[in-house]
């Protein structure tokens, strides 16, 4: 007799959300819709932080500078993704990195683009330890962090 | 001052694709096992702990509600912890502080996870925020791979070297997995074998990454006199660690992963540990990706900072080396998350108990377990011994 497959019941939750932006971000995207990007520095500690916060996450204090920051940086880690999940926004393969703009103290992550990302090789000799990056605009702006396009190699 | 702790059972089901069970009996499969190991009833049973991944992984909100009954925890108080992979490790030291605490003397602690009823990485993603970092996509896989290409910039280590020593703990872990008899992965694979297979992130493959499982894990804390009263070989809990990091995974630099240093730190001074590589008999590291447990054996204070490889290399974390590590074939093998931090704490019990069968590191008397979490921000660690 032919094993038969245990049984099971097919279920999906779907719930849509609203959520909150808050002044900080709100102002961060205004930012981004004039192709300029804000960090937020710590009167207390002086870490410049990118994406703009309302609050330094190290002191806990809200006493914050607005600065503009390059848009130029280094390129840190990057990663060449090739595999699937429900819902994956992007065809595969596709390449995350992060950079440290000039004069700020983290990195942001964002998507590699500019380049031949077909093979992971290409990118391996086009991107090297301490190369450089720029932010490339989306031409249309709509408020959002991916008015930024992609992230360059210079 | 706290009290002494000791874990007097645990309870473990078969690991894999469980479809023939429903998550209820699942839990129940691995709450039994533990309470028989312990010889005691659930009327010994003072609290109840459990822990999975967040709801979206789960289908059901609120898992301590649905598993309720299969943790026999009607009339008690019950308790929930929740940071994702390290979900073993904060609801194992929610028991112990319980205990420890004197509020309670038998606390029952279960960990679940039951991956193949949904997608697991789409679910992760829901832990990223959707203002900046959800639709980048890159994934568990992704941060990981990152962190591994990082710490490799950071210390100056060949990408070949780390190749090398990433595919020998592959191998070595597999290894471990085929003497479980509740690992999910039962495979003997070679060097070759890891260096060839598929990439998923570069320069993570297929062979360097933990599956998804269905399984549970159920550990019994109990106090000093209890212990003592019900238990011939209790293990006792000697240090607890658990240190978190800042939301945004850009913030801070993880080559040198505070939070793992910060919160095995904590456990070895409890622990009164100097030199773990020498004093510890065996330890389970939190191992889903190759080259994170090479950054893990520095962290967590193995060896020093860079040096991973080459130890890993000259066979100092083999079965039969100075520290064995994950002789259960670890994460590598079985990855029911929200069990799989407690399931290194119970396979550390095994070991100082001396009931790990086929993969028993012989002697073994101290013992490490730890689990990460979160896109790399949590750390916990909780070690065991075979005297009080």
């Amino acid at each position: 007799m032919a094993k038969e497959e245990p049984k099971t019941i097919r279920t999906q939750i779907t719930v849509p959300y609203t959520m909150a932006m808050g002044s900080t971000w709100t102002r961060f995207f205004e930012g981004l819709k004039q192709e300029k990007i804000f960090g937020t520095k710590c009167k207390k500690c002086g870490r410049v932080l990118v994406p703009a916060r309302p609050f330094c996450p190290r002191c806990f204090e809200s006493d914050m500078e607005w600065v503009e920051v390059s848009q130029e940086g280094v390129i840190g880690v990057w990663c060449y993704v090739n595999y699937k999940y429900f819902g994956i926004p992007r065809e595969i393969p596709f390449v995350t990195c992060a950079l440290r703009l000039d004069g700020v103290d983290c990195n942001i992550a964002h998507l590699l683009g500019g380049v031949d990302i077909s093979d992971v090789d290409k990118v391996r000799k086009r991107v090297k330890p301490g190369s450089r990056g720029k932010i490339v605009w989306r031409k249309e702006k709509r408020g959002e962090w991916w008015d930024i396009a992609y992230i360059k190699p210079v | 001052m706290a009290r002494a702790v000791a874990v007097i059972g645990t309870g473990q089901t078969k690991y894999g694709n469980r479809k023939e069970i429903c998550y209820p009996d699942l839990v129940r499969e691995a709450v039994k096992a533990a309470l028989e190991d312990a010889g005691i009833t659930p009327k010994d049973i003072d609290a109840v702990v459990s822990g999975s991944m967040p709801s979206m992984m789960e289908g059901i909100a609120m898992t301590q509600f649905y598993f309720v009954d299969a943790m026999c925890s009607f009339g008690k108080p019950i308790l929930r912890s929740e940071t994702c992979g390290s979900t073993g490790q904060s609801i194992a030291h929610t028991g112990f502080y319980w205990v420890a605490s004197g509020m309670a003397d038998i606390v029952l602690v279960v960990g679940m996870e039951k991956m193949s009823e949904g997608d697991g990485q789409a679910t992760m993603m829901t832990i990223a925020e959707p203002f900046f970092l959800e639709k980048i996509g890159g994934g568990a896989p992704a941060v990981f791979a990152d962190q591994g290409v990082a710490w490799m910039r950071h210390y100056g280590i060949s990408e070949e070297k780390a190749r090398d020593a990433a595919a020998l703990i592959s191998v070595r872990n597999h290894d471990g997995g085929l003497k479980n008899p509740y690992a999910h992965i039962r495979i003997k694979l070679t060097v070759d074998d890891v260096k060839n297979s598929p990439i998923i992130t570069y320069p993570v493959r297929l062979y360097d990454v933990c599956p998804t499982s269905d399984g549970a894990c159920a550990v019994v804390f109990a106090s000093e006199e209890k212990a003592k009263k019900i238990c011939k070989k209790p293990a006792w809990v000697k240090g607890v660690g658990f240190r978190g990091e800042e939301y945004f995974i850009g913030d801070s630099d993880k080559a040198v992963w505070r939070s793992a240093i910060d919160a095995s730190t904590q456990a070895y001074k409890q622990a009164g540990i100097r030199n773990p590589l020498r004093e510890l008999d065996v330890a389970e590291v939190y191992n889903p990706f190759t080259y994170q447990e090479l950054m893990f054996y520095e962290s967590l204070g193995f060896c020093p900072p860079g040096e991973a490889a080459d130890y890993t290399l000259k066979g100092v974390f083999s079965f039969d080396g100075e520290l064995p590590c994950d002789p259960s074939g670890g994460v590598a093998c079985s990855n029911p998350i929200g069990a799989t931090g407690l399931i290194r704490l119970a396979e550390a019990v095994l070991q100082v108990t001396g009931k790990a069968g086929e993969h028993q590191i012989e002697g073994a008397k101290l013992a490490f377990s730890h689990a990460m979490g979160g896109a790399d921000q949590f750390n916990g660690v909780t070690i065991v011994g075979s005297k009080l």
